[in-house]
């Protein structure tokens, strides 16, 4: 167990440190720079404002740097676009607003999704199943940034019950709405294979023994039948963590609730790199880290798995 | 009279055996929602094609009698040519949902083809050279895979502007991991069957060997998650550009259209957002229920 975790971070580490310098190769390469703006300025002062952020230096020495400021002092440098603050300043700012949601529609995901599952493979080939087969095909089509006009249309405008936008330091009712419209494609892939895998599981000689020492149905399910059905859905963690990151963006953007995907956006269009780079490493970093976590959570939980 | 009973049996039947094509063919043939899912894609792609020839409008025309009173002069109307209405800049909206409707079409498809190809070779490379080699191809799609690959992407439309080619690009970029890892999959069990083994030794040069016997035997499992992959390159592309990052004026997609219909729903037309979402939703659904029935019929033991 020892070994596999510490294999696992042997691949983690390098994915990180390579997604660092892809980012400012990318970066780097790029035409176009944050200093080119409507009117040329000269070139002295260009050469001057290059010395300061160290663009002059030889881009061998640029990675270095940026790389060894990172994992030393976990510094992102200064923003180009905003002259007061350091992209580690605007993350410190916009980081709280998108993990306070997009841990909450996590949960909601999982919670919702994971018992809509279940109670459509108890209730199997009843109207109950078809009810939630139904839902969760329609709510799979609808992604984040289709919920999130028809959302506002209903509770906004025509019921008037939430606000369409805002955050007012994460209120619940600036809150309902972005978790439900980011969650609400992830409860559906949830349910769905839930709801397979336990089926698949409840038809298991396993189970049948269970049943015939006279356990009731209820027991069955919870003691026996719950965590092997779970699996499937650890695995699906990863992408559902990845897609509520993307996610973010278009609720930040949609609900004007000024998390880190609104920084993102407005970054790349001001060619701020620093404060690109910066999003889109810590995205990376915490991705790589969630995924470690849920390989590892899965090789605890299911014993036959051989690493 | 027993060979002339057998004659006659195999006069009845159509041949010695079905093939796995004729028996998916017979099974999908028989299940409504596949079938009918597939004439509305077939209406609707009719609809993108030949829509714009029964309307007068073209699709950067602008009525200008519309202008500046569109939520009663632009709406849905048969007399006034509008059947869909008008957007907000008194440009017909029939047009462009067929217009929008199109693109969203060919970047799905084109994305599935890009994923069909570049993860198709990948993965039976990887998994019927197998060993290190495989090893370190599957884990560079672990690396890519973890990525948060949209934030790539945008990053890449803002340096290097915003066009359809780099959207294609973007696209495929990401599309290809998944397919990667399912053909890899179904190679590394193919590659261990007795006809490979006999392909092997008789002295087939594996290039041949994953040309002839390992493709053929992939089609099924590719075009079940290509229809499936369809309708996720279209939310991607629709998802770029509600962000204003994808499609640029005055060419349009569902996505452009439906983000141009919320901003601007509180002003009394709905429309600009309704058409597009219908025929957004009715593509998703379609493409869903399609690739569902296109699974069943290939492999009938796999119905959960």
């Amino acid at each position: 167990m020892l070994y596999f975790i510490l294999k696992r971070i042997a691949i983690a580490i390098p994915t990180i440190l390579a997604l660092i310098v892809l980012s400012f190769t990318l970066m780097h390469y790029a035409p176009g720079s944050p200093f080119t703006g409507e009117r040329p300025l000269p070139p002295e002062i260009l050469t001057n404002l290059e010395a300061k952020y160290g663009l002059d230096r030889p881009f061998p020495q640029q990675v270095a740097r940026y790389v060894w400021n990172i994992v030393t002092e976990f510094d992102f440098g200064p923003s180009y676009s905003y002259k007061d603050r350091t992209v580690n300043e605007i993350i410190a700012q916009g980081f709280p607003v998108t993990l306070t949601y997009g841990s909450l529609a996590f949960i909601v995901s999982i919670m919702v999704g994971a018992t809509l599952g279940i109670v459509a493979a108890i209730h199997r080939t009843t109207w109950l199943d078809s009810l939630t087969v139904g839902i969760t095909v329609g709510a799979q089509v609808l992604p984040n940034f289709i919920m999130a006009p028809i959302l506002v249309l209903v509770f906004t405008l025509w019921l008037g019950w939430l606000p369409g936008g805002g955050w007012q330091g994460g209120q619940w009712p600036y809150l309902v709405m972005p978790i439900i419209a980011l969650s609400t494609s992830f409860m559906a892939s949830i349910a769905r294979i839930t709801r397979s895998s336990m089926i698949e599981t409840l038809n298991s000689d396993f189970i049948l023994t269970a049943r015939s020492k006279g356990l009731p149905f209820h027991e069955v399910v919870i003691r026996h039948a719950l965590k092997p059905s779970m699996l499937p859905v650890i695995s699906y963690l990863g992408p559902t963590f990845v897609g509520l990151i993307t996610g973010s963006v278009v609720i930040d953007i949609y609900f004007s609730t000024g998390g880190i995907g609104q920084h993102f956006v407005n970054a790349a269009i001001n060619r701020d790199y620093p404060l690109i780079m910066g999003v889109t490493i810590l995205t990376g970093i915490l991705t790589v880290v969630f995924n470690l976590i849920v390989d590892i959570l899965y090789v605890w939980i299911d014993p036959r798995i051989q690493y | 009279m027993i060979t002339a009973r057998l004659q006659s049996e195999s006069l009845s039947e159509p041949g010695p055996g079905r093939s796995l094509w004729q028996d998916a063919r017979r099974r999908i043939r028989q299940n409504p929602v596949a079938i009918v899912s597939f004439s509305i894609l077939v209406l609707v792609g009719v609809f993108a094609l030949f829509g714009p020839i029964f309307s007068g409008w073209s699709s950067e025309d602008i009525n200008w009698n519309v202008l500046g009173n569109v939520e009663t002069a632009g709406r849905p109307a048969l007399d006034s040519g509008h059947y869909f209405g008008t957007d907000q800049l008194g440009r017909d909206l029939f047009v462009r949902t067929a217009h929008g409707v199109r693109v969203s079409l060919m970047v799905g498809i084109i994305g599935a083809l890009i994923a069909i190809v570049v993860g198709t070779l990948y993965g039976t490379i990887a998994g019927y050279v197998g060993g290190r080699v495989d090893n370190l191809m599957m884990r560079t799609v672990d690396v890519i895979m973890s990525i948060p690959y949209m934030f790539v992407l945008i990053i890449l439309l803002v340096m290097f502007g915003q066009s359809i080619v780099l959207l294609f690009v973007g696209i495929g970029l990401v599309s290809w991991l998944d397919m990667a890892r399912i053909v890899r999959g179904q190679t590394l069990s193919i590659k261990n069957r007795e006809f490979v083994e006999s392909a092997i030794v008789i002295g087939v040069p594996p290039a041949l060997i994953i040309l002839r016997h390992i493709l053929p035997n992939l089609v099924g499992i590719v075009i079940v998650y290509a229809t499936l992959l369809i309708p996720n390159m279209i939310i991607f592309e629709s998802f770029i550009s509600f962000l204003g990052l994808g499609i640029q004026e005055p060419n349009t997609s569902l996505g452009v259209l439906i983000s141009e219909g919320a901003s601007q729903m509180q002003y009394g037309v709905l429309w600009q957002l309704g058409f597009p979402l219908f025929f957004f939703i009715v593509i998703q659904f379609g493409f869903f229920f399609l690739g569902d029935g296109i699974r069943d019929a290939l492999d009938p033991k796999d119905r959960h």
